[in-house]
This record gives structure tokens, sequence and C-alpha cells, in this order.
């Protein structure tokens, strides 16, 4: 019997990881995998949480948060494409009209 | 035999979770994701979560995954534009904050009750018919939130189709022609 605590961690240490690559790529589309990576960390933690107590609730939430994330993304994605088209570049550092 | 597919799965996910974010060809990083996905879906079935473990093969790894390669392909990139490397000069510093981040986080949390005890109850109807239950539950007490995720799912396909479209381009002159959209 895996205690709660195991999958916790585990998923604070994927929540990290996928911190880390929003913050260091540069390739806009590996940022929104790092995203989707934050994501089901928190779907995990969801998941544990549930079967620790008993509750499906954990389970149902995470169905809407699967949910919410293949909207977002695939909206994201229309909108790097979009991007991509006028500004011919998905590098973060050159998408930089709002900078002051 | 539960513990021992718990360690492999949690590794395997660590492992590709950190190639995500170290491959410099963003093709790559996305084959890591779909393998981080599938040992997470792995975890849900050592979680009971049965449901949520298809949905989650299905949904990410069969769905968005494929949708973001598609769109990497799409944008059709030379291979030189395409390879991207991890900005470099920070680098070893963020991961120390964010190492930092985390031990503090787990300690922390590490004094709360639920960490180490074990869990006050067990579900065995969600467990024995996890499908149903959940079904039940979307359909009763979650009813709202669930019509409400069909509606964002139609907005993000309209929203989608709008954004993604070209406008028709006309010759300077004589005939008219419309470009391909």
């Amino acid at each position: 019997m895996v205690p709660i605590s195991h999958y916790t961690i585990l998923s604070a240490v994927l929540f990290a990881i996928g911190v880390l690559g929003v913050l260091t790529r540069r390739n806009v589309i590996v940022i929104f995998m790092s995203v989707e990576l934050m994501l089901n960390a928190v779907n995990l933690s969801f998941v544990a949480f549930a079967k620790h107590y008993g509750e499906a609730t954990g389970q149902v939430f995470v169905f809407f948060v699967m949910t919410v994330a293949a909207a977002e993304v695939a909206v994201g994605l229309a909108i790097i494409i979009a991007l991509f088209r006028n500004r011919e570049t998905i590098n973060v550092e050159e998408i930089n009209l709002l900078k002051w | 035999m539960a513990t021992a597919l718990f360690y492999i799965f949690a590794v395997v996910a660590v492992v590709s979770a950190v190639k995500v974010v170290l491959f410099r060809n963003p093709v790559y990083s996305a084959l890591s994701l779909v393998m981080t996905f599938f040992c997470l879906a792995g975890l849900f079935v050592l979680l009971d979560a049965y449901f949520l473990s298809a949905v989650m093969v299905i949904v990410y790894a069969g769905a968005i995954m494929i949708l973001f390669l598609f769109v990497i392909m799409l944008l059709n990139l030379g291979r030189k534009e395409m390879m991207d490397a991890a900005v470099g000069r920070f680098r070893w510093l963020f991961v120390l904050i964010l190492l930092g981040v985390l031990l503090a986080q787990v300690g922390f949390v590490a004094r709360q009750a639920w960490f180490s005890g074990p869990g006050p109850s067990t579900n065995t109807a969600l467990q024995a018919r996890n499908t149903e239950y959940i079904g039940e539950l979307l359909f009763t007490e979650y009813l709202f939130p669930f019509e409400v995720a069909s509606v964002i799912l139609t907005v993000a396909l309209v929203g989608v189709v709008v954004l993604v479209k070209q406008e028709k381009r006309r010759l300077p002159e004589g005939d008219q022609a419309s470009a391909s959209d």
C-alpha cells in the first residue's frame, strides 16, 4: 500500500519540472507542453486525494480539468498558428511587441 | 507488487518529464510527454481511478498530443529554427530555486495529518463500479458543471475556427481570384 505522501511528492516534483520548462524554454510550443505537464501533476494529486478520502469528487474534478485542458490546448495552438503567420517565429524572445 | 509498480511508473514519469524540458527537438519533447501521460495513466489505475486512466490515454495521449504534433508539423519550420536550446545562462539558478521551493513545500506539508496516516475511509463502490459511480455523479450532483463543460468545448471549437481562418486575398488587378483557405 503506497501512502498518499508518495503521490503528493511525485505530483510536486512533476509540477516543479513543468514550471522549469515554462521558465527556461524559448520554443512556445514546448512551453505549452510544460503547462500541460503542470496540469497533469495536479490531476495526479486530485486522484490521490480521491482515493485517500474515498470521495469521488476528486475524480469528477479531474474529468473537468481534462475537458478544460483540451479546450485550452485547441485555442492556444490556434493562437500560436495565428501568431506564427504574422511574426514568422515561435521564439518567445522575439514575440515582444507588448514590452515597454 | 503495487509498490514496485508505483516506483516504476513514478521514476519513468519523472525521467520523461525531465526529458520534455531538456530535449531540443520539440517532436522529441512531445513524445516524452506522451510517455509521461502513459505513466500517469498507470498511476491512476493504481489509485483505482480506472475511468480516468482510460480517459487520460484517449484524450491526452490520443488527441491533445496528436494536436500538438500536427501543429509542430504544420508550422513547417526548418531544422535550424526548430531546434531550441533552453535559456542557458540562468538555468541552474532556476533549478536551484525550484528545488528550494519544492523542499519547503514538502517540509510544510509533511506535518499535516493526512500526510502520514492511512486514509480515513475507503469507498468500495467507487472502486468496484468506478465508471458508473462517476457517471451518476456527473448527471446528478455535477450536472451544471457538466453542461458548462459542453458549452466550453463548443466555444473553443468556434474560437479555433475563427482564429485560424484566413481572409481571402484579392489580386491587385484583372481577375479576382480567392486564395485557398
